[in-house]
């Protein structure tokens, strides 16, 4: 069973058809980078997984999105339990305005746990999986915002990662970021994979290349090719990928 | 053009210069070994010289598109093929440098019924005509004109093959000749060896064109 499948999709935004038959199957602990110029639904595709576009008006989904074998847009899906498993991280860091330690406390609080020795563990290891502890261990009751970008960043993917997903969907997660930020996040991504299920929107092909297991190339709506991404990289099926991945699109 | 274009554009001609000197060199080799040329194998031996400084500079160009621009897919295979045979090129340099030694070192010219019976001339041509259709099937990416290698390879193996025996025979007849024709079997072995750095450019071209990678293959020759 794949950890992630999405069959016969098809996702309007009122007249818009902005994804045309995507049918894609992710195999659990792996990064999927999806890749394609702006406006060609790869972002729409990764808020379908976690019915993050159920925010948006008259957007309407036919087709399924199967996680673990369930279909996530079932009638009575709870959409808060799915939005647990199936945690996000944006383009721009964008921690709580609450210190370091309750930027993460708050969302297992909010879940109903009130053991302040398990809390302070699973901050201690969410900030540990999110390779941050070691720079924030001596000030988890300053304020997020004293922190980095880099460092917001990573506080936000360990908030995710402390209500237990199993999958973590990441939209440009790096894209706001320095370079030296954008490598730890990439480390961080290659060390998650152990763990959890990872699919990632980009705009940098190299990032592409260099985190994902397996890539997706979307152009208008379309899913153009889906596959290894070392054997993307190095000799694509088809020639709308290569145009693109070389920039001679357009 | 995009600036990736451009330099790929640049790379191409310095890699058809090294194509263009390899083969004058080869014509010059030819050239001295038949008519005992030694002024034309000096030359060939100053010239290794420039071989060697294009080679470097061809090595320097693809350093820097792959540090500057990390090209992929196509780009990619390309650049990392020119590097290889960049390298198969001043490979095929040394050795011809090799045999230009040997004309500058023999006490007397060849026997020329010695390099027709042990099949030099007809290695000399099959190999002037297997550089200037590689240098053709880079140019034109025409990987079937770099398959026609593999087969055209086989007239130098078959030559090698054969030439022990046919010098044995010459040495009994003339041993007084008997430096003249160790160098005669040295040049055939290094002519053979020229034969293999252009099947390795014919893998090379077809690897950057299709994808396909036929070393150590044993079908390549039906693939």
């Amino acid at each position: 069973m794949y950890k992630i499948e999405t069959q016969n999709i098809n996702l309007y935004y009122g007249d818009f058809h902005a994804l045309k038959d995507i049918n894609l199957k992710l195999e659990e602990n792996t990064v999927t980078a999806l890749i394609g110029p702006s406006g060609c639904g790869k972002s729409t595709y990764l808020r379908m997984l976690n019915r993050m576009n159920d925010l948006i008006d008259n957007v309407r989904l036919e087709g399924k999105v199967l996680i673990d074998g369930e279909d996530i847009y079932r009638k009575n899906m709870d959409v808060v339990e799915l939005r647990k498993k199936v945690g996000m991280v944006f383009q721009k860091p964008n921690p709580f305005p609450k210190s370091i330690f309750e930027n993460i406390a708050y969302g297992l609080r909010v879940n109903g746990i009130t053991d302040r020795k398990f809390i302070v563990e699973e901050v201690e290891n969410s900030l540990k999986k999110a390779a941050l502890w070691d720079e924030v261990k001596d000030k988890l009751k300053k304020s997020a915002f004293e922190l980095s970008g880099g460092q917001q960043q990573r506080l936000c993917i360990a908030r995710a990662l402390a209500i237990k997903p199993t999958v973590v969907l990441m939209d440009e997660p790096a894209s706001a970021l320095d370079p030296i930020s954008t490598a730890k996040i990439e480390e961080l991504i290659y060390e998650l994979k152990k763990q959890f299920t990872i699919v990632i929107v980009t705009h940098n092909m190299q990032q592409a290349a260099r985190v994902s297991d397996f890539t997706a190339f979307f152009y208008l709506g379309n899913l153009i090719e889906f596959g290894d991404t070392k054997q993307m990289f190095l000799n694509p099926s088809k020639e709308e990928t290569q145009n693109y991945i070389t920039g001679r699109f357009g | 053009m995009k600036a990736l274009d451009e330099e790929i554009k640049l790379l191409k001609s310095e890699i058809t210069t090294m194509f263009l000197l390899i083969q004058a060199q080869m014509e010059k080799v030819n050239a001295a070994m038949i008519n005992d040329d030694k002024a034309l194998a000096q030359e060939v031996i100053s010239t290794e010289k420039r071989v060697n400084a294009q080679e470097l500079t061809i090595d320097r160009y693809c350093e820097n598109m792959l540090a500057i621009f990390q090209p992929v897919a196509i780009d990619l295979r390309y650049v990392l093929a020119v590097l290889k045979i960049n390298n198969n090129l001043e490979r095929a340099g040394d050795i011809l440098e090799g045999i230009a030694r040997f004309v500058l070192d023999a006490e007397k010219p060849f026997d020329n019924k010695l390099l027709e019976n042990t099949g030099i001339h007809k290695m000399f041509e099959a190999l002037l005509v297997m550089i200037d259709q590689i240098e053709t099937a880079f140019t034109n990416d025409d990987t079937k004109l770099a398959r026609s290698m593999f087969i055209k390879d086989d007239i130098l193996d078959k030559v090698n093959s054969s030439a022990v025996k046919t010098v044995a025979e010459y040495i009994k007849e003339h041993p007084e000749n008997i430096e003249e024709a160790l160098y005669i079997i040295s040049t055939i072995r290094k002519l053979e060896r020229i034969g293999d750095q252009i099947t390795n450019i014919a893998e090379e071209i077809i690897f950057s064109v299709e994808a396909k990678v036929l070393k150590h293959s044993k079908y390549k020759k039906g693939n």
